[in-house]
């Protein structure tokens, strides 16, 4: 069983800063971590291969320093890392960064199949949930989103059962290998690597491959031309053009506070008395 | 499958013509909304969608249309005529068996040969788990941009593109994405994003039906069973009429009940903060914002929440929104309609108090 996961490598959002000035994202010295939706999909990956036999292979696209988010991959069991890094991806959309992921993987594969593909559910900094879906159609591979349990995988057979989040409830799915998988948030909890592989991971050098490595011959479609999406505009959202209505407190009790909101609330607002307790 | 059909499954990327190859993209025309039915009922988010694309096709002068793929069951039909209701003036409708149930596959194909026969300009879809998954893989067969989870959709008048505007990560950031080059421009809004169109009773229009091509056979992945959620998952959140919510300022967990006190008297529902969530104060099906729930109450409350972006756009569609926070600068009275500086701690019981004694001052005089 040959898996490839997907991971990226995001700044950690909760100690991202706006400037005030500038209205820019402040990335300077904010830490990166490893998107939390792909640990999801990593264990799991792992699990298989420990159940099943094989390898996980990671692989990011990225600068550099991804090396670090691969390097912990690594560290809690996977078997292989590659990087893949060039200037032609820069400025890639989700189009381009699946056809880029999607191709490496084809290559991947020419060496040892690939059974099967693991992506975040989303990332945390692009947040669109693209780039699985993206993958797979670019692949051929059946795609199962949202995935919350997988049931059993048949290698022999070639099959796969999962149970899959949808509106109002799960679908019990049944597909064929090869197959790409995102995980649900909190479907398993990630592993604490072991004192070997943490050892292996420090030593371990990460493969960089750039686009030819990948077997990308034309570069069309690759980084800022191709990606359709155009960013335009980035802006702070403005304030609402009537200002809220502060109720004063100075010198009053909370109920006296309480008492005037809810004055002044139903006075503007005088259907909301009738909504309210119903 | 045709000849004609297996290529393009073959090559998906080369489907979309772009401007810079000398396409003519002029000849996208019309604004399509993804109708989302699933086991006999529309997601609503597809009639929302239908009231914002209204305003995007009269802004082009161009006409509004609802995509409805399903299986050849009467809910089908039904789902057309609810969509001439709130809005459509056509229907482009696909039926068979094979589209009986969400499948990534034949769903994909479907809609991707009704975009390559019909060629609409704009399409838009809900971004739930079917319309993120369908989203997700229709974007790539037609090798066009996709802008998920859009807060804000307009027609920039210079290069008469959708202007979609969406959080950005990180800090309190919007932006703003174009597809200039490629045709759909595609993107995904997120449940009661928009607000409700109103729905015209026995409004109909023209249906424009095409055949599936995907036969069963092809179809490699199977649906082996359902398994609906109770009720008590079924958060009704997202559609309730009062909400009432805390943050990371109420302190520790046991504080949040001052929260459900309030909300329960309201007869509301409550919620909660990313912070809240994440730290297991409360369920994470209660999380209210960009990576939670979309809500548009007649009435929000929020207690100790500082109203960063990723909050905001997730309760700006509420009609009152009143903020109590300690801190004057919190960004959340940026957007409150009414606003208390106060410990949350303290006004929260005293608002369960004073409306308790109103309530029943209005029973006790009927
Ligand atoms: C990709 C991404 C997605 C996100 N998605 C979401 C989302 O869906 N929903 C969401 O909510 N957040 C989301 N966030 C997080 C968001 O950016 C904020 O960090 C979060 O909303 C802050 O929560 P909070 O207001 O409860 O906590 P804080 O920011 O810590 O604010 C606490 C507030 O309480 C006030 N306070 C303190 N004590 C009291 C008191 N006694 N009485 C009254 N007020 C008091 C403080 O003045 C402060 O304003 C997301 C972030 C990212 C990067
Ligand atoms: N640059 C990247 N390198 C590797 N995997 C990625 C990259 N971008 C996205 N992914 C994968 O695609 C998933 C969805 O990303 P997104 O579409 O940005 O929300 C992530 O959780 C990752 O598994």
């Amino acid at each position: 069983m040959h898996i490839v996961v997907c991971i990226k490598q995001v700044p950690d959002s909760a100690q991202i800063r706006v400037h005030p000035v500038t209205n820019t994202i402040m990335r300077q010295g904010v830490p990166t971590i490893i998107n939390p939706y792909d640990l999801f999909s990593l264990e799991e990956a792992l699990r298989l291969r420990d159940q099943l036999g094989g390898k996980v292979t990671v692989i990011t696209m990225g600068p550099k320093m991804a090396i670090e988010a691969l390097k912990k991959c690594i560290s809690y069991g996977a078997d292989d890392a590659i990087l893949l890094t060039d200037k032609v991806f820069a400025g890639s959309d989700t189009l381009a960064t699946s056809f880029a992921l999607a191709s490496t993987i084809a290559k991947i594969g020419e060496t040892t199949p690939v059974d099967m593909v693991f992506c975040g559910k989303q990332t945390i900094d692009g947040d669109t949930a693209q780039v699985g879906p993206g993958i797979a159609r670019r692949l051929h591979m059946q795609q199962l989103t949202y995935v919350a349990q997988v049931e059993k995988v048949d290698l022999d057979k070639g099959e796969i059962v999962v149970h899959r989040r949808s509106e109002g409830g799960v679908q019990v799915l049944a597909t064929k290998l090869p197959c790409l998988v995102t995980m649900l948030e909190g479907s398993n909890v990630m592993r604490y690597g072991s004192m070997d592989d943490l050892f292996r991971a420090a030593r371990y050098e990460v493969a960089e491959w750039d686009h030819k490595a990948a077997g990308i011959t034309v570069t069309a479609q690759c980084g800022l031309k191709g990606s359709p999406t155009v960013v335009k505009k980035v802006f702070a959202p403005p304030a609402r053009a009537v200002k809220a209505e502060m109720i004063k407190t100075e010198g009053k009790t909370p109920r006296e506070v309480a008492d005037a909101l809810l004055t002044s609330v139903f006075a503007k607002h005088p259907k909301l008395e009738m909504e309210i307790g119903q | 499958m045709s000849a004609e059909d297996q290529d393009q499954e073959q090559t998906p990327v080369a489907a979309a013509p772009r401007r810079g190859d000398g396409a003519d993209l002029s000849v996208y025309h019309g604004v399509w909304v993804f109708v989302e039915l699933e086991r006999g009922k529309v997601h609503p988010v597809s009639w929302e969608l239908l009231g914002e694309g209204r305003k995007l096709a009269t802004h082009l002068g161009v006409p509004l249309s609802g995509v409805v793929l399903g299986p050849d069951q009467p809910a089908t039909q039904e789902a057309c005529d609810h969509a001439f209701e709130y809005g459509a003036d056509s229907v482009y409708l696909m039926r068979g068996p094979v589209l009986t149930d969400y499948r990534t596959d034949p769903y994909t194909a479907g809609l991707t040969d009704l975009v390559n026969t019909f060629k609409p300009e704009i399409m838009l879809l809900g971004a739930s788990t079917l319309g993120r998954d369908l989203a997700g893989a229709l974007a790539t067969t037609l090798a066009t941009g996709l802008t998920a989870d859009c807060t804000e959709l307009r027609i920039d008048d210079e290069t008469r593109s959708l202007a979609a505007t969406r959080p950005t990560f990180g800090g309190s950031l919007l932006c703003t994405i174009h597809t200039l080059e490629y045709r759909p421009q595609m993107a995904t809004v997120r449940p009661r994003v928009m607000a409700m169109p109103d729905r015209v009773p026995g409004k109909r229009g023209q249906i424009i039906e095409h055949q599936p091509k995907m036969p069963e056979e092809d179809v490699i992945t199977k649906i082996l069973s359902f398994i609906p959620d109770s009720d008590a998952e079924k958060a009704q959140l997202a559609y309730a009429d009062i909400v009432v919510a805390g943050g990371r300022g109420l302190g520790k967990p046991e504080n949040f009940k001052l929260v459900q006190d309030l909300a329960a008297v309201l007869g509301g529902d409550y919620g909660g903060s990313r912070p809240v969530t994440h730290a297991g104060w409360i369920s994470a099906d209660r999380q209210i914002g960009q990576t939670g729930k979309t809500i548009r109450p007649k009435l929000y409350i929020a207690a100790g929440i500082s109203g960063a972006i990723q909050h905001r756009v997730g309760v700006e569609g509420a009609d009152v929104i009143i903020a109590i926070n300690s801190d004057p600068n919190a960004p959340i009275f940026d957007f409150a309609t009414f606003g208390i500086v106060g410990d949350a701690l303290q006004i929260l019981p005293a608002l369960t108090e004073a409306l308790q004694e109103r309530l029943a001052a209005r029973k006790a005089a009927q």
